[in-house]
């Protein structure tokens, strides 16, 4: 591609997109030399290596590369964001229709132990037009309304998409076949501890940061305890509460019904609250302190109680900041939560680690993928809303 | 009426209010004057109890005002600070909302209260009521910070270096647009400024304060004449008392009957600005002349050079 730009197009070089020609050739290279799909005749056996071309239909092998050569000509010289993004998202939505195409053609009709499974060459492609759309996003400057009602559609897109059956004979479909109830259990427990930890160090948090706030002396030592704390590995930090809450467990017998004990989701959650403490604690400090002095003088001196100023005015003029941290947060304990799945906490890193121990790796894509749609899609609904609420009283 | 009671403020073994007594008539606007850490401000915050004293006490009408909590007292007096503290996440129309929101005003008498205040202050409500702090230029905030303030019609308002943050010629108007609401509400104004030129503008009686003691409280023309205290004399400016004694009269003031040729002045001019008028014009005397063009008399430059002595 690039070779034909110099001899086409030779006086205005310049004028070829740098990002377009690392992209187009990193794709060009994948489809060469990579397999599109890997083919297995079994879950547990090597896979065998097919190219696009050697697994499409001919008409859409056709409609595919037309497709690709169109992002590729987009990307190297097209300037204009909304042409990018829009051969990028074609190209990524041609790149999943072409596995599915392939999961369908190379499985035999009514087969159950035939994988099929997205190759080198899928992912590079997904890669690249995936950074195609998110650079042409960035050109584009979209509002936090239309981010979020663009990430609403692609989720739509890929609900319906799943619910239709498209992409039924790909293996990572397969895998959820057989897991489906385990699948949405799992899904479930994820969210309640991601969740559940963030609403804790928030009633928690929230407190303890107008505490520090306020007592200029207590503060280095709460920050400095929570900053230590920030730096336990997560599997360490499990370790450590295994003993407390086990004897716990052992002492109280209605805390062992609850469910506290020292494995499962109980230390999990511990875990994940202290993690999640800091960057609350932290947010809600500095938000405050950037809270106009003489607002909160004025409010006083016009009758607020201490209440009314704290609610009304301090926590309202720092909430941008706040959320700031509570999207840390959250989208810190969406991937953490994976790593609790080893004390048997459940959530959807069940998967992950299934998949690794029986180097099952569509199984670990089942966990991997739904645990990085979740945190991407709380990291934009929530830095959107943080722009939204920055936007009215900035 | 305010009557302060022997206050006194300490923070460690810092007095920064020491032993101070004095009376604010009703309806008058008194100016307390001094250099940054005089205790200004503080004596100002201890009115509305923002700072509580160490001992003395303060009396609204009588009454102490520690007989109620601290919020609720402050619901029943303005207050306006430097740099306005305009809520900056309200509308101005729920900012001048704001007190009488807490004292459970009804949404219709709220809205007109608001309303009036916009056009008092000649702020279109249709423009100005729902737009942000942050839309309006620096005096518009000023004002809206002041309609705030009275929004609850209070007797007392309190305002700390209003117009400190204000440029010159907006400075002059805002000045200006607090005597005219004075007049107008007829509330009791205590204003605390660095500025004496402004002290002398607007109070009808001026307290200066120096290391946290009051060192004199009395009328402008006191305060020159008379200075009480070496430091008094310095503040009020030994170089130009005489021009100022001058701008504290009117012409309508001074007036005397006598015909003139010179030129014309309105009554509401202060002989300080007269005598310039008749330096540069080089005539001895000037007309006094009413809005409605009947004269009132003259004024020639030896009868305003008598005003500019003691």
């Amino acid at each position: 591609m690039s070779g034909a730009a110099l001899a086409v197009d030779g006086g205005r070089l310049t004028r070829v997109d740098p990002l377009g020609v690392v992209l187009v050739s990193a794709g060009a290279l994948a489809l060469a030399f990579m397999p599109f799909v890997l083919f297995k005749a079994n879950r547990i056996v090597p896979g065998d290596p097919r190219t696009l071309a050697q697994v499409l239909p001919a008409w859409a092998g056709l409609g595919c590369a037309a497709v690709l050569v169109a992002a590729a000509v987009v990307a190297l010289w097209v300037a204009n964001a909304r042409v990018r993004l829009a051969v990028a998202l074609l190209g990524v939505i041609a790149v999943a229709l072409a596995a599915a195409a392939a999961g369908d053609a190379l499985t035999p009709a009514g087969d159950k132990v035939v994988r099929v499974s997205p190759g080198g060459a899928f992912w590079v492609l997904s890669v690249c037009l995936g950074l195609l759309a998110t650079d042409a996003t960035t050109r584009l400057k979209p509002g936090p309304a239309l981010r979020v009602l663009f990430l609403a559609a692609a989720l739509g897109g890929v609900s319906v998409a799943l619910s239709h059956g498209t992409f039924d004979h790909l293996s990572v479909m397969r895998e959820y076949a057989v897991n489906s109830v385990r699948f949405a259990h799992e899904a479930r427990q994820h969210l309640k501890l991601a969740f559940g930890s963030l609403a804790a160090a928030v009633v928690a948090g929230l407190p303890l940061g107008v505490l520090c706030h306020r007592s200029p002396r207590l503060r280095p030592g709460i920050l400095a305890t929570l900053n230590v704390i920030e730096t336990i590995p997560a599997i360490a930090l499990f370790g450590i509460l295994m003993a407390p809450l086990g004897a716990l467990a052992a002492a109280v017998p209605l805390a062992d019904r609850l469910g506290i004990r020292g494995i499962g989701a109980a230390p999990a959650v511990v875990a994940l609250f202290l993690y999640s403490l800091l960057p609350i604690v932290a947010n809600t400090v500095t938000g405050l302190k950037r809270v106009s002095r003489a607002a909160v003088e004025a409010a006083h001196g016009m009758g607020m109680t201490g209440w009314q100023v704290l609610t009304k005015v301090e926590l309202i003029l720092a909430l941008p900041v706040i959320l700031t941290g509570v999207r840390v947060v959250l989208v810190q304990n969406i991937g953490m939560v994976t790593v609790a799945a080893l004390i048997g906490g459940g959530g959807l890193g069940a998967f992950v680690f299934q998949g690794i121990g029986q180097t099952a790796i569509d199984l670990v894509l089942l966990g991997a993928i739904p645990i990085v749609t979740l945190a991407f899609s709380a990291a934009l609904v929530l830095d959107a809303l943080v722009e939204v609420l920055d936007r009215v009283k900035a | 009426m305010i009557t302060v009671e022997k206050l006194t403020k300490c923070y460690g073994g810092a007095t920064v209010v020491d032993d101070v007594s004095l009376t604010v008539e009703r309806n008058s606007i008194t100016a307390i004057v001094g250099t940054s850490g005089s205790g200004k401000s503080t004596l100002l915050r201890m009115i509305n109890r923002l700072v509580e004293p160490t001992s003395g006490r303060v009396l609204l009408d009588g009454r102490d005002t520690r007989d109620e909590p601290a919020y609720l007292l402050r619901r029943r007096i303005g207050y306006v600070i430097q740099g306005n503290g305009l809520f900056p996440h309200r509308t101005v129309a729920e900012n001048i909302a704001t007190v009488p929101r807490l004292l459970g005003w009804e949404a219709r008498r709220i809205e007109a209260r608001v309303r009036e205040l916009l056009e008092v202050f000649s702020l279109d409500p249709v423009t100005y009521s729902d737009a942000l702090p942050h839309q309006l230029s620096g005096g518009q905030q000023q004002r809206v910070g002041v309609a705030r303030a009275l929004a609850a019609e209070p007797l007392v308002l309190l305002m700390d270096e209003p117009f400190g943050a204000l440029d010159p010629i907006i400075r002059a108007k805002a000045q200006e647009d607090l005597l005219d609401i004075q007049r107008r509400f007829g509330m009791t104004v205590v204003l605390v400024t660095h500025d004496m030129d402004e002290a002398f503008r607007l109070g009808s009686q001026v307290a200066v304060m120096s290391g946290g003691r009051l060192l004199q409280y009395d009328r402008p023309a006191v305060l020159l004449t008379r200075p009480a205290d070496p430091f008094v004399a310095r503040m009020t400016g030994l170089a130009d008392r005489a021009m100022r004694l001058l701008s504290l009269v009117t012409a309508g003031e001074a007036a005397l009957p006598g015909p003139s040729d010179g030129p014309a002045v309105a009554p509401t001019a202060s002989l300080r600005e007269v005598l310039s008028d008749l330096l540069w014009s080089g005539a001895d005397s000037a007309r006094v002349v009413e809005a409605d063009g009947s004269v009132r008399g003259r004024l020639t430059v030896a009868a305003i050079l008598a005003r500019g002595r003691p």
